[in-house]
């Protein structure tokens, strides 16, 4: 029945896109999509519907459902069903929720075989590229793109878009630029969080002459081993060369071994590969390649380091009972940037919500999830923190953990140029291959060189 | 059985005579002391790494991460808390019982299916005559090698679509929530191992016994179930055993092809390590808690590997 | 669905298939004739041979025919041999290569021998079951569980931090310096291998357990008799009864190394020249997406495999002739 009913609303845009999508633009009360809406929406006078009145376009939508697929996995995958309450109430429909951790592989199998989710949240631009072109996503509709307008920065917009059409809305979001260290351990040193490269470097010989190893690192993380020191990488990039080179060195419009990054990488290079500073609680340079990433900030307890840059999901990784916060066991500061001529970098990542089918519950779905009004709902259902969003309609007040605000901080910061995470955006054979490999025997010594020519020499032709 | 008769011939020969057998048994007493401490060995050696997670998986959560499970010897502190996590499944509305079930559901048809089709296929390869027999098992052993993984696409393919307007078995409407995909993979990937263990251990059933049956007027349809499955238990156990636990273990089958609805406990407990692997602790009590029902079909099973079962029959 | 729902899904599946299989045998079952043996072993190999046919043999088909074009996941191009030439002339490939065979010839030599071992020095023994179940373990534990174990045995920490991984515990307890088992090539190959051994062992012992329970006990007295005991028993009359069995499973341990990638994967993910074909299969198909590039080393891998047909084939052929 299923691929029946594909086929049917395969037709039913194919003479949509034949008649120049003008639909999609004209009347609110028709969404672009597969037939029209009926009946009222259930969330018609409910107050906490309120905020939600694009959701009346589409209709009475009770004993429909929408599946979803995604990477999203528990504790967190509690707080986003939660989060979905509201569209239930205000809609009728239901939403089936199916998470894995081999996300990106099986939504391609999937989307080869045409037995693609309703929607998937897509936490790669690169991949989002590269599902379109199966021809098998649907655009955006109006309501999406209008909401992404008012609450989205035009870089959100960007990383949504794929040939000009925007195809999925940003969900969620987590920072890339934080250094992990513990409060108390710094104010019993005497230690104070650095504001410039140049303090954070001193802070460093500071910590080392105490004969504390001032950072550890972790790169193993399985298929994706060296992916934390990319990110070292493009956070050096962003900072010493800015976010314009970051750009045409992440399109390649420039070479990958440009001289540019070779001095970012060397930057990275003064703090990851000097035995003196790293790799507290692990061993030498070479242990970083053996070290999970997940478990590289744990010697911070302990005291055996001072230091980890890695993003702010990290606050999931401290064991049960860690006080994450200012003052705390543990918290992060924000990588310092090198000089002020290019603003405050931050570097990021994030989902992007995904359609393969135009059918009313699925685009009133998208809808809800691009309002101010989910970010928020979904703040309120996550107590235990971890997650924040883009949204610029997202309260701060009701993120409930300390780092999850100074994350909405750092993105809402009006200094702040946001970057997303480089190796997402590359041809996968680079940003989920040389790049990583590259990077894993950089620092177990291969040359800065070597490494970034290596790189260069992968990059697909085309 | 010819092979077997001639080189226990060449020990006949060679062996030595009866009168020493009482310094030969010395020797077999002392060398069987030295054989079962090898064995003892070889058995701790074994069960070491396992014993480790065993008694991590009863660690709290920063000892694990942070110290050695042997540490737990000098400086003691157990917790139930990764059980009682892995048994509601990261989630107040789903517990795990419920892919429990899946996995049950799932792993008994595809034990059955494909040891009977297979049973029949060996059956066929070894005491049936007919054209294209050789090239025929030897593709079927050959495939043994497709990798899984290239099959996945062009299987759900079909499944979602079939052609000559068959009823799709995968997507929305799939019946009975998408089990049949699940049973009809499993067969077709254990298919050529089965065919090419079982039919091994068919070839080694005396031809007379087949001879005789069939000069009695037995076809091969008697024969088969007269003959050939009583003998063949201990095989079919065996392989039994492992198909039971490949369905089971396995992730990457049901990734692609079970609906949440009937996903099993591999995929289940994979999930609750969380998006970035931060919860991997977990890992170790959900091994035990999957672990539990392989070990009952084992154990239980092993009582098909009764000695003599041919000898008897050769007799009779 | 509701639990005693699956169960009757479950049960009707089962009926299902022994119904339309008790209705072929029985409408075979009388025809005696020379062309009624085909008719009869159609009825027999058919469902298997139908169904392999769909699921394996026409994907390995696609799968030769996509390792001739491109990278692309969605309509590659046609690109000819190029797949294979980039295999061939890349330099790493040669230690892949290298690893490979390493796997295969050292994984099924030393399963099979501990595994035969094994089951022969515990036959009989008073806690043959429990001690069965000792070394069965690791194949019934999902890998998953495995990848875990085993961290926390390879675990590497510097001498003077607190030790996760044993054997590094054990090296500071003898005041030994602490060692990056998998850092180093090509002993982390090694150290890989020795995981996958810890697995296939389970396999051997239960499948040759099961083949040295089926000995005529006439022989086996018959030897005891004359006085064979202890070793030549195994020599003489042991190895050479279950020789069918041991070759079954040399040959099935071979190919299951061969497709092996997740120790790999989870251990390494590659790095440090550990990668093996399967792997690197893997990771282009699903990592880096070239998916020509992978159906090309699975071409490769397949045939690698010829010759362990071939050698089973001779094995069978002279089965056949005595």
């Amino acid at each position: 029945m299923r691929s029946r009913n594909t086929r049917r609303w395969a037709a039913a845009a194919a003479a949509l896109t034949g008649a120049g999508l003008a639909l999609a633009g004209c009347a609110s009360s028709d969404s672009g999509g597969g037939g029209s809406a009926s009946g009222t929406w259930p969330g018609e006078g409910k107050s906490e519907c309120k905020g939600l009145e694009q959701l009346a376009d589409f209709g009475d939508l009770t004993g429909k459902t929408v599946s979803v697929y995604t990477s999203i996995l528990p504790p967190e995958q509690q707080a986003q069903e939660d989060s979905y309450k509201l569209f239930t109430t205000c809609t009728g429909a239901e939403v089936k929720y199916e998470g894995s951790d081999q996300f990106e592989t099986q939504l391609v199998v999937r989307v080869k075989a045409g037995n693609a989710p309703d929607i998937a949240y897509i936490p790669q631009p690169g991949l989002l590229k590269t599902v379109v072109s199966s021809g098998s996503a649907v655009e955006a509709p109006s309501q999406v793109s209008d909401n992404v307008d008012k609450w989205f920065g035009e870089d959100w917009r960007n990383y949504g878009t794929v040939d000009g059409k925007l195809y999925a809305a940003p969900l969620g979001a987590s920072v890339k630029s934080f250094v992990w260290f513990s409060p108390k351990m710094f104010a019993d040193n005497g230690w104070t969080v650095p504001e410039t490269w140049d303090d954070m470097l001193s802070l460093t010989d500071d910590i080392a002459a105490k004969g504390i190893k001032p950072w550890c690192a972790g790169f193993e993380s399985g298929d994706a081993t060296g992916w934390p020191g990319t990110d070292w990488l493009e956070d050096a990039v962003l900072r010493s060369a800015g976010p314009d080179v970051y750009d045409q060195w992440v399109n390649h419009d420039i070479p990958f071994n440009d001289s540019a990054i070779e001095t970012s990488l060397d930057d990275v290079g003064k703090i990851l590969k000097d035995d003196k500073y790293v790799n507290g609680g692990f061993g030498d340079v070479n242990s970083i390649a053996t070290t999970a990433f997940q478990d590289g900030g744990l010697p911070i307890l302990k005291g055996d380091c001072a230091m980890y840059r890695m993003a702010s999901f990290y606050a999931a990784q401290w064991p049960e009972g860690t006080d994450v916060s200012q003052g705390g066991d543990v918290f992060a500061f924000y990588l310092p940037t090198m000089s002020d001529e290019f603003g405050k970098p931050v570097l990021g990542g994030g989902e992007f919500v995904t359609a393969f089918s135009d059918r009313q519950e699925v685009q009133a779905f998208q809808t809800y999830l691009s309002t101010d009004v989910w970010a928020n709902e979904k703040a309120k259902a996550t107590p235990g923190g971890g997650w924040v969003s883009a949204n610029k309609g997202l309260d701060i007040n009701n993120l409930k953990s300390p780092i999850d605000k100074l994350s909405a901080e750092t993105l809402q910061d009006p200094n702040a140029v946001f970057r997303f995470d480089g190796s997402d955006q590359m041809p996968s054979a680079v940003g989920a291959g040389s790049f990583w490999k590259e990077m894993t025997a950089w620092i177990t010594g291969e040359s800065t060189d070597q490494a970034l020519t290596n790189v260069e020499n992968s990059w697909p032709a085309s | 059985m010819t092979g077997v008769v001639t080189d226990a011939q060449i020990v006949d020969a060679e062996s030595t005579p009866p009168q020493r057998s009482a310094s030969e048994a010395a020797k077999d007493a002392l060398s069987s002391r030295t054989a079962s401490i090898v064995a003892l060995v070889i058995a701790v050696i074994w069960t070491i790494p396992t014993f480790g997670l065993l008694v991590s998986s009863f660690r709290p959560e920063e000892d694990v991460k942070t110290s050695g499970w042997w540490t737990i010897f000098t400086n003691p502190s157990f917790t139930l808390q990764n059980y009682k996590d892995v048994l509601s499944g990261g989630s107040s509305q789903e517990s795990l019982y419920n892919n429990l079930i899946n996995s049950i559901v799932i792993t008994i048809p595809a034990v059955l299916i494909p040891i009977s089709l297979a049973t029949l296929a060996a059956y066929a390869f070894a005491w049936m005559d007919f054209k294209g027999k050789y090239v025929l098992f030897i593709a079927v052993f050959a495939l043994q090698i497709v990798p899984i993984q290239v099959t996945l696409v062009p299987l759900l393919k079909l499944y979602v679509d079939p052609p000559f307007n068959l009823m799709p078995l995968a997507g929305r409407d799939a019946p009975a929530g998408g089990l049949y995909e699940l049973w009809i993979s499993h067969t077709i990937f254990a298919l050529p191992l089965a065919i090419f263990l079982l039919h091994n251990f068919m070839r080694e059933i005396p031809g007379e016994l087949i001879e005789s049956a069939r000069v009695d007027g037995a076809g091969h349809v008697q024969i088969f179930t007269r003959i050939m499955l009583p003998l063949m238990m201990p095989a079919i156990a065996a392989f039994g055993i492992f198909q039971f636990l490949w369905v089971w273990n396995d992730l990457l089958v049901a990734l692609v092809f079970s609906s949440p609805e009937v996903s099993p406990m591999t995929v289940k407990l994979v999930s609750l390590v969380g998006e970035r692997g931060q919860d991997w602790q977990l890992l170790a009590s959900g091994a035990f808690v999957s672990l539990i029902i392989p070990l009952i079909v084992f154990l239980s099973l092993q009582r098909y590997f009764v000695r003599g079962l041919l000898a008897g029959s050769v007799k009779g | 669905m509701s639990t005693s729902e699956k169960f009757v899904q479950m049960v009707l599946a089962i009926v299902l298939f022994y119904s339309v299989m008790a209705i072929i045998l029985l409408l075979t079952q009388r025809l005696r004739s020379r062309a009624g043996e085909r008719v009869q072993a159609a009825a027999f190999l058919g469902p298997s041979l139908l169904l392999i046919g769909i699921g394996l043999l026409y994907p390995a088909i696609v799968t030769a025919w996509q390792s001739l074009h491109g990278a692309a996941l969605f309509d590659p191009p046609f690109v000819g041999l190029d797949n294979y030439k980039t295999l061939f002339t890349n330099p790493q490939e040669i230690t892949v290569l290298r690893n490979t065979l390493l796997w295969v010839v050292l994984t099924p030599l030393f399963s099979t021998g501990i595994g035969l071992g094994y089951a022969v020095i515990i036959d009989r023994a008073r806690f043959e079951k429990f001690a069965k179940a000792l070394i069965f373990m690791p194949i019934a534990i999902s890998m998953v569980g495995a990848s875990i174990i085993w961290k926390f045995v390879y675990d590497y920490k510097a001498g003077g931090s607190e030790q996760i991984g044993l054997l590094n515990q054990i090296l500071v307890w003898l005041h030994l310096d602490t060692y990056n088992f998998l850092l180093t090539d090509p002993w982390n190959t090694l150290f890989l291998i020795v995981i996958l051994i810890w697995i296939q062992a389970g396999f051997a012992m239960t499948i040759l357990s099961a083949s040295i329970k089926a000995i005529p006990d006439d022989i086996v007295e018959a030897a005891r008799l004359d006085g064979v005991g202890g070793w030549k028993m195994f020599r003489y009359i042991t190895v050479p009864s279950i020789r069918p069995s041991l070759i079954v499973v040399l040959t099935t341990i071979t190919i299951a190394t061969l497709k092996v990638f997740d120790i790999v994967q989870t251990a390494t993910g590659g790095n440090f020249n550990t990668s093996v074909l399967a792997y690197e299969f893997y990771r282009q198909n699903f990592v880096a997406g070239d998916q020509g590039l992978a159906t090309a080393i699975a071409v490769v891998i397949f045939i690698l495999v010829t010759p362990v047909v071939i050698y089973n084939i001779r094995q069978m052929r002279k089965l056949e002739g005595r």
